[in-house]
């Protein structure tokens, strides 16, 4: 959206032509992979028509060309715009969202999306919002108790309880 | 006049109390999906769509495309009063909206928004109500070579019409079909890229892509901006949208001509974001007062909102009437027409007309709806705006964790929802856009499978995509389509050397406002 908007005075960050190089070679790998395995699937013509490869084959064949050029583009030295990708300013604030929510994505595995999420909301307005630990755990409860209701027991949509499923005695 | 009479029964099985209902829950729903960063029409819609899965066909299409109409209107509301615009497709409308906000015309800036949204709405909607079953039953002679013609002259125009780098439209519309091709092989049974995983052998559900990719993915952009919210106040009261009202009559050019970009926009896949701008464009360059544009101009936001609401409507035609989506929201609807056990495409008319008519007659009054709601409320749903970031972005993670959980009660696509955002987010960064990404995933199947039978048909030989004057001058559109910013770039650098710089098209890749 607007990508271009870079905070002045904190021009330092990752450039974003090595960005653009990683993610044009990242999609070059996963092109050469596909082509690869739809190749051993059999690529060509059958006796019963195209093989199962047939189509990926030439979707990896394409990813692989248009990745290389991008990839090429960015390296010219016309591509070194010193555009900036993210200063490490903003990448710090776009970490105090990601990790957390990678923390969640984790602890939803044990504890189910319920007491995950409402865990994760509180702590995130602890942390991130420094709002008082009473009105971040009474929002966040709210929040999953709406969620509950909706999901549970009007649209009978069961969600996951995680391993230990701390919401057992509910009965749901 | 059959579409007429078929039109009345639509509105019949729509004027029941509950379909009634569930239309006002939708449009108040995608306002404030459209208002909040990180929710958007095509997650919002793919986060509600399990709820729907024991409602009737019928009333759940009108739930989900009242959300869509919400979620159109929704992304006025941030662009004028916050400059954050709440949808891609309402960026070009801050251009304009929000200096007039700044200028204390809110209330115009917004009731002119509003209202132009409503009236490219109503035309595509007609265009809907005449044109959809000519090209449904026009559609029924379609074989395999014709369908996979239109997939083709689909993708085609995103490459060719799409702003930016065409080569990185195809790298991310190819990363689509990679996504798509993975899992069981629906011709051979044979398991493609699963890599022995048994959990890819269902391969990745779009529904999760777009969870992933518009909502982590905006989450992770609006974090990175600080987000400060410093909004301007508004009050819309009856005499300022009477007095707006009185002056849009006089923009009647501009907006028939972004109504036109508009829907043909919107039924080739351009979608409703390319239209908004390019109708932004035109608009400034033909009006008398293009000098002034970006300073708040009310034709500024009229002809951007026109278009977009065209093109958002119109993208339900090729949807409704041959099974290919215009766009992401589009997508995301089809996929509910499937899990609600409905086959999209021509025969839909045949078959459902009552589902057919019914969601086309909640068109009307869902935007009939959605103008009343959004004139009533819009200082509700601003202050929604005003709740801090660091309340608003945990609860929309957990609901986005939660609405990818429901499509398969699968928890490795709460893992898949959490890749695709960082993918999103880097993606959205570099300019890789993410709507042809999402197509090839949902259309990924069945455009091979339109291949394959094709092929199957001329034993291997291309020339079926020419055996006849349909599928042959379809095809021939795809391809001029495709070609077409190699063609726009060799005329620029023609026209450079004559102008003696040819370095503007050195690396210039042509710009399509």
């Amino acid at each position: 959206m607007n990508s271009e908007t870079v905070d002045p005075g904190s021009e330092h960050g990752i450039q974003n032509w090595v960005v653009e190089i990683v993610v044009a070679v990242g999609l070059f790998a996963l092109g050469a992979i596909v082509a690869y395995n739809s190749w051993l699937l059999g690529a060509g013509w059958r006796d019963d028509g195209p093989g199962a490869g047939y189509f990926p084959f030439y979707i990896g064949v394409l990813i692989c060309i248009s990745s290389a050029l991008v990839g090429f583009g960015a390296i010219k030295p016309a591509g070194r715009d010193g555009k900036v990708f993210v200063t490490y300013e903003q990448l710090k604030r776009v970490l105090t969202v990601l990790l957390p929510t990678l923390a969640f994505v984790i602890g939803v595995q044990f504890l189910g999306i319920y007491v995950g999420s409402v865990l994760f909301i509180a702590g995130f307005m602890i942390w991130v919002g420094k709002y008082h630990w009473a009105k971040s755990a009474l929002i966040a409860l709210a929040v999953m108790a709406i969620a509950f209701l909706m999901f549970e027991v009007w649209f009978k949509v069961p969600l996951f309880k995680g391993t230990y499923n701390p919401l057992h005695f509910l009965g749901y | 006049m059959a579409e007429l009479s078929s039109l009345f029964h639509g509105f019949a099985v729509v004027l029941s109390p509950f379909n009634l209902m569930l239309m006002m829950i939708g449009i108040v729903l995608g306002v404030l999906i459209g208002v909040l960063p990180g929710l958007g029409g095509a997650n919002g819609v793919a986060i509600l769509l399990p709820l729907t899965f024991s409602m009737p066909p019928t009333s759940a299409i009108i739930l989900l495309s009242c959300i869509y109409w919400g979620a159109l209107f929704g992304g006025a509301i941030t662009s004028v009063l916050f400059n954050i615009p709440g949808e891609p497709w309402s960026v070009a409308t801050t251009f304009d909206g929000y200096p007039m906000a700044q200028q204390g015309r809110a209330g115009e800036a917004l009731t002119a928004a509003f209202t132009s949204s409503f009236v490219g709405a109503l035309f595509a909607v007609l265009m809907i109500t005449f044109l959809a079953p000519l090209v449904a039953k026009f559609a029924l002679k379609f074989g395999p070579p014709e369908f996979f013609a239109v997939y083709l002259l689909t993708f085609c125009s995103f490459v060719g019409m799409g702003k930016g780098s065409p080569m990185k439209i195809l790298a991310s519309m190819m990363l689509g079909f990679a996504l798509a091709a993975v899992g069981m092989d629906t011709v051979t049974g044979q398991l493609r890229l699963t890599f022995g995983m048994p959990d890819l052998m269902r391969g990745f559900d779009f529904l999760i892509a777009v969870i992933g990719l518009f909502g982590i993915g905006e989450i992770l952009l609006s974090m990175e901006e600080g987000l400060k919210f410093s909004g301007s106040t508004a009050r819309i009261n009856t005499r300022i949208v009477i007095e707006t009202w009185k002056k849009l009559p006089k923009y009647w050019m501009t907006s028939i001509r972004s109504t036109l970009i508009g829907c043909w926009m919107g039924i080739t896949p351009g979608g409703a974001t390319p239209a908004s701008f390019m109708s932004y464009g035109i608009a400034k360059k033909m009006s008398p007062n293009g000098d002034r544009f970006g300073k708040g101009e009310v034709e500024g936001v009229i002809a951007p909102e026109t278009a977009a609401h065209a093109a958002g409507t119109s993208a339900l035609l090729p949807m409704l009437a041959l099974g290919i989506p215009g766009s992401p929201t589009a997508a995301v609807l089809l996929g509910g027409l499937l899990i609600w056990g409905l086959q999209p495409g021509p025969l839909l008319f045949v078959e459902k007309p009552d589902f057919v008519w019914g969601l086309i007659a909640s068109m009307y009054l869902g935007n009939i709806a959605g103008l009343i709601v959004v004139l009533t409320s819009v200082p509700l749903f601003a202050s929604i705006l005003r709740v801090p970031f660091a309340i608003i972005a945990p609860v929309i993670i957990a609901i986005c964790a939660i609405g990818a959980y429901t499509v398969h009660n699968a928890m490795l696509d709460v893992w898949f929802m959490l890749g695709f955002g960082v993918v999103g987010y880097v993606f959205k960064k570099l300019d890789y856009p993410l709507a042809p990404l999402v197509l090839a995933v949902v259309l990924g199947d069945r455009a091979e499978d339109s291949f394959r039978q094709s092929m199957l048909l001329s034993q291997g030989s291309m020339t079926i995509l020419w055996s006849n004057w349909l599928v042959g001058s379809i095809t021939t559109l795809a391809l001029v389509l495709l070609v077409w910013p190699l063609v726009a770039r060799v005329l620029q650098s023609l026209k450079g050397m004559a102008g003696g710089s040819s370095a503007a098209a050195a690396r210039g890749t042509p710009e399509h406002r």
